[in-house]
């Protein structure tokens, strides 16, 4: 039954990451959680575990055209070393207000995000790629 | 180096730092980045966020592993469903309408906030 729900669980995380470009970590890391993992041991099975759904999205969206793999390349590697920085930084710091303040600037931004998207209509994204493959 | 080469290494450099700090995904980072300072559609910026995603975790993960802090059996029983998902996600993101998968975006984002402050 509990591993049904995991599988239940993994499905929703790879919806939301090929859908979102996004990890689906939110969904993961609490998961492994409930299934007996301590943090450490979640945050690093939940990377290893999305690494094959991130692939086959990526995979499915270039063949649709949406992915510029070279900006995904340099972004990608770019941020390989300041990740260790900041994970460094938050075992030394662990700081709670921080933390907030972040979560702060993520929730302004997703109104941002919604009240631009409701304004401008649908029609904004027409470059985004050709049309799907017919074949 | 051209400032567009610059705004892309900036990206990759705050998403991955704010990433190993709060421990959330860079894809939630890199998609508003990509699409204000990058001139991204929001398609295109979710698509490539993904694709970036893939250096990022892989590397990570890698790092994990040598730690010897990823539980195969379960990273399988999760992961593979994944796969899965990953389909349905790719397939409906190409389906949407831009103002849909933007509101739907936002909607997420607001959901981590919200985990992030709770936490």
């Amino acid at each position: 039954m509990e591993h049904l729900l995991a599988a239940f669980l993994g499905v929703v995380a790879g919806t939301l990451s090929a859908m979102f470009g996004v990890g689906g970590g939110l969904i993961f890391v609490p998961t492994l959680i409930f299934l007996g993992s301590n943090t450490h041991q979640a945050v690093a099975t939940s990377l290893a575990a999305m690494i094959p759904a991130i692939l086959v999205g990526s995979w499915r969206q270039t063949r649709y055209g949406a992915v510029r793999w070279k900006d995904a390349t340099v972004i990608g590697i770019a941020s390989i070393p300041t990740a260790q920085l900041g994970a460094a930084a938050a075992n030394d710091l662990s700081n709670d207000a921080l933390r907030k303040a972040f979560a702060v600037l993520l929730f302004a931004v997703a109104v941002q995000m919604a009240v631009r998207a409701l304004r401008d209509g649908g029609s904004s994204d027409s470059s985004s790629g050709p049309d799907p493959p017919s074949a | 180096m051209s400032r567009r080469l610059s705004v892309l290494i900036a990206i990759g450099l705050v998403a991955g730092f704010l990433s190993g700090m709060f421990g959330v995904g860079g894809g939630i980072i890199i998609v508003p980045l990509l699409i204000a300072l990058a001139a991204y559609p929001p398609k295109t910026a979710m698509a490539t966020s993904l694709a970036a995603i893939l250096f990022t975790a892989t590397a990570a993960a890698a790092a994990h592993a040598n730690e010897g802090n990823v539980q195969w059996a379960d990273a399988v029983l999760l992961g593979v469903p994944a796969v899965f998902g990953a389909l349905i996600g790719a397939a409906w993101h190409q389906r949407a309408s831009t103002r849909g998968i933007v509101l739907a975006f936002a909607a997420f984002l607001a959901l981590v906030a919200v985990r992030l402050a709770t936490e």
